[in-house]
Order: C-alpha cells, then structure tokens, then sequence
C-alpha cells in the first residue's frame, strides 16, 4: 500500500519529467548566479558558498510544494485516498517520501557540482552533501503539511511559501552551520545531530498533522 | 446495515437539510433525489465518510462512521463527480493503483477482464489523456467490478455514458443488489433498477 503510492508518485514523475527538471535547474541558476554576479574572489565565494547553497535548496523545494497534492485534489484521486482503509498518515508519508526522491535527492547529488564553483575542499563538499542529505526531508515533511493546508485556497502557492518558509529557519541555520564549522575547523557533528533531531521529529508529525488538515481541507 | 439519524448539512451559513433519516438493508437501493442544490453531493459525501454532519449520526451495522473509520472505508467504494483518474496513467495502471489504494490488488489479468467487461479492451494501454469523458468515466467504474465492497455510494454514475454503457452499469448494480450489495445513488435520469428493496430519499 504505501510502496503502491510511491510507485504511483514515481510513474506520474517519469511520465511528467519537467516538473522534475524545473526544480532542479532552478537550484542550479541560483546558484551559479552569485559567482557571476560577486566575482571571482575565492575567500568571499568560499564563506558564502553554505548559505548561498542552502537557501537556493530551500527556494527549489518551495517551488514543487504546491504541486505535491494539487494535482490529486483536482481530478479526485486525493478524496479516494481519505476514503481508503489505509492509515491517511502513512499515505501522506508515502506521497512526501516520493516527494522528496524527486524533488529533494536530485538536489542532494547535485550540490557537490555546484560547490566546486565556489571553491570548497573536499571535505567541506561532504559535510554540505551529508547536511542536504539529512535536510532536504524535513523540507518536504514540513512542507507537506502548508500544502495541505493550502489545498485549494486561491493564490495557495504564495500562502505556502509564507507559511512554510519561517519553519525552514532553523534547518537552514544549522545545515549551513555544519558546512561553515568544518571550513573553520571546529567540529560539526553538534549541527548534524541537531538537524537529525528536526528530521525525526518531523518524521513523526508532519505525517499526522498533513493528514489532519487534508481531512479539514477536503470536507 | 447503513442508518442515518436526524442528519443534517450546513455549508457555509446556509441549512441545506436537517432531519434526514434513512435506512439502507442487505440488498437495498437507496436513491437520493431532489432539486440542484439540495444537498445531494454533500450527503454522499457524509455517507462515504469524507464530511461529517452539522448534527445527528450515520451509522453501518449501528456503529458511527466517524468510530469505525478504516474498518467502514474497507466496504465501501465511493465513486463522486471527479472521476479519481490520473490522465498521465494508462488504464490499466490506473485501475490496478486504484483498487490496490482501496485494498484489493489486482493482477493485470483480472484488471484486463474487468477493463472488456465494462467496454475498455483494447484501450488497456493507452494513457486516460487521451479517452474522452464517457471512457473516463468507465475507468472510475470499473473500479466496482475491481473491489469487492458491499456498499456502493455513486454519485449521478450515469453522467457522461451512452446508451450501451448505461444499460451495462444497470446490469451490473442489479447483479450487486442481487448478491446482497447495497447501493446508494443520485441520478436525474430516469433508470429502472429491479431490486427487491427500493428507498426514496427526497431531499427538497
């Protein structure tokens, strides 16, 4: 049941490929943007290199938010999901674990590439690699829970960015936090742990709470 | 057994009905009519679970909905305006991912003989994109013939069908009721069912 819902997500992303795409070249352009813009100076773009990253990760995985269950509200296939005997929560886990392969891993794999235009050492392109890695799900559990809230409003898409947006603070702070410790020497396991705390907790309720307000949007 | 008690239905802040009552046996036909606006959706909607009522209760076997939850889904299959189909799917995807959803996975040989039963063969494999509307929504019902659940709640099922198909739904919510089924409908065309048991439900 929730490898069927994966799977349908998965096909539905294969069958519509730009979705895809578009979120992944949009973090690439922000990205490549500011060493345009700035210049080639080495020490500026290497300080900079975590937030710019982390933030262009956070504006991408924004912009696939209002996509996540639209599309089934409108042609019905979200009202036989609420109807169905399976837990809704597991549903909603199931639609953000999807989710998140397609929108969030891309990403992941795809920042080392990016860093190296900034000039980051090898280990610190790692610590960024791993921080994504353990970050970009809270992303998309959290944001699983705006877009549900959303579903259906008019102008829901800037509603979710408002909505979502201040909740990704702190995995912003520290995901950059990591990269930035280990380029300064310090240890950066605290950073990373703190982030896995966020993706636990949010592993537990988003789930729970998207699934209640999907309950609330759709009566 | 499927009972409703004193329901009643606010959108917004407007009273579409109260003191709705009803009763649905084994092999019972419940048809839900009146005029647009009167409230007929929402019922459905109460009955399938996806909305509560304003007040009052509807029970299965004298239990409430809201209580059994997912035990109630497992025996009901709702069929509504949108047709729950995905377009970028073929037919055959999304009559297996449908019913698999509703907890009944299907092999694609038993989706193949449901999809010629209701008028798809030969359009297993083209994606829904490209069906026009009657076809959709033969996709949407062929989940009936997918899912063994007992009770049907279909909302207008003969929108969209032509002559064919809509002596063929016919046939086979006779052959439903007959097997013990229950069905519960909405519809404004004038369709003879031969059940044992029908309920009229006049919403005003």
């Amino acid at each position: 049941m929730f490898l069927w819902i994966i799977k349908r997500d998965l096909l539905l992303a294969v069958r519509r490929r730009s979705d895809v795409l578009i979120t992944l070249f949009f973090f690439v352009i922000v990205v490549s943007l500011f060493p345009l813009s700035v210049g080639p100076e080495m020490n500026l773009l290497r300080t900079m290199a975590p937030g710019v990253v982390w933030v262009a990760a956070l504006l991408a995985s924004m912009l696939s938010l209002n996509r996540m269950f639209s599309s089934d509200y409108q042609d019905g296939t979200l009202e036989q999901m609420l109807i169905s005997p399976q837990s809704l929560s597991f549903l909603v886990l199931g639609k953000t674990l999807a989710h998140w392969l397609v929108t969030g891993l891309p990403l992941v794999l795809m920042a080392p590439v990016l860093g190296i235009q900034y000039d980051l050492p090898g280990d610190a392109l790692f610590v960024l690699v791993i921080s994504l890695l353990i970050g970009t799900p809270v992303l998309s559990l959290i944001g699983a829970i705006g877009a549900a809230l959303t579903l259906g409003l008019r102008g829901g898409g800037v509603l979710v960015s408002l909505l979502v947006l201040p909740l990704y603070i702190p995995i912003l702070i520290f995901g950059s936090g990591a990269v930035e410790a280990n380029m300064a020497g310090v240890d950066f396991a605290a950073h990373l742990s703190l982030i896995g705390a966020f993706f636990f907790v949010s592993l537990v309720f988003a789930p729970w709470v998207a699934a209640w307000s999907l309950r609330v949007s759709l009566e | 057994m499927l009972q409703g008690i004193e329901v009643a239905c606010v959108r917004g802040d407007r009273e579409l009905f109260k003191g709705v009552n009803f009763s649905l046996e084994m092999g019972g036909l419940l048809q839900v009519s009146g005029p647009n606006g009167s409230g007929k959706t929402s019922l459905l909607r109460m009955m399938c679970g996806l909305s509560l009522p304003a007040s009052g209760e509807i029970r299965w076997n004298g239990v409430s909905i809201g209580t059994l939850s997912e035990e109630y889904f497992a025996c009901t299959t709702y069929i509504g305006h949108l047709a729950g189909v995905k377009d970028d799917l073929t037919v055959t995807e999304n009559l297996c991912i449908s019913s698999a959803m509703a907890g009944f996975e299907i092999s694609s040989d038993d989706a193949s003989n449901v999809l010629n039963t209701i008028g798809l063969g030969g359009r297993e494999h083209l994606p829904v994109k490209v069906l026009s509307q009657g076809q959709r929504r033969r996709v949407a019902l062929a989940r009936l013939l997918a899912c063994n659940t007992t009770l049907w709640v279909l909302d207008e099922p003969f929108v969209a069908l032509d002559v064919a198909a809509v002596q063929l739904l016919r046939e086979i919510l006779e052959r439903h009721l007959q097997q013990d089924g229950m069905v519960v409908m909405t519809t404004h065309q004038e369709i003879d069912i031969n059940a044992s048991l029908i309920t009229q439900l006049q919403l005003s």
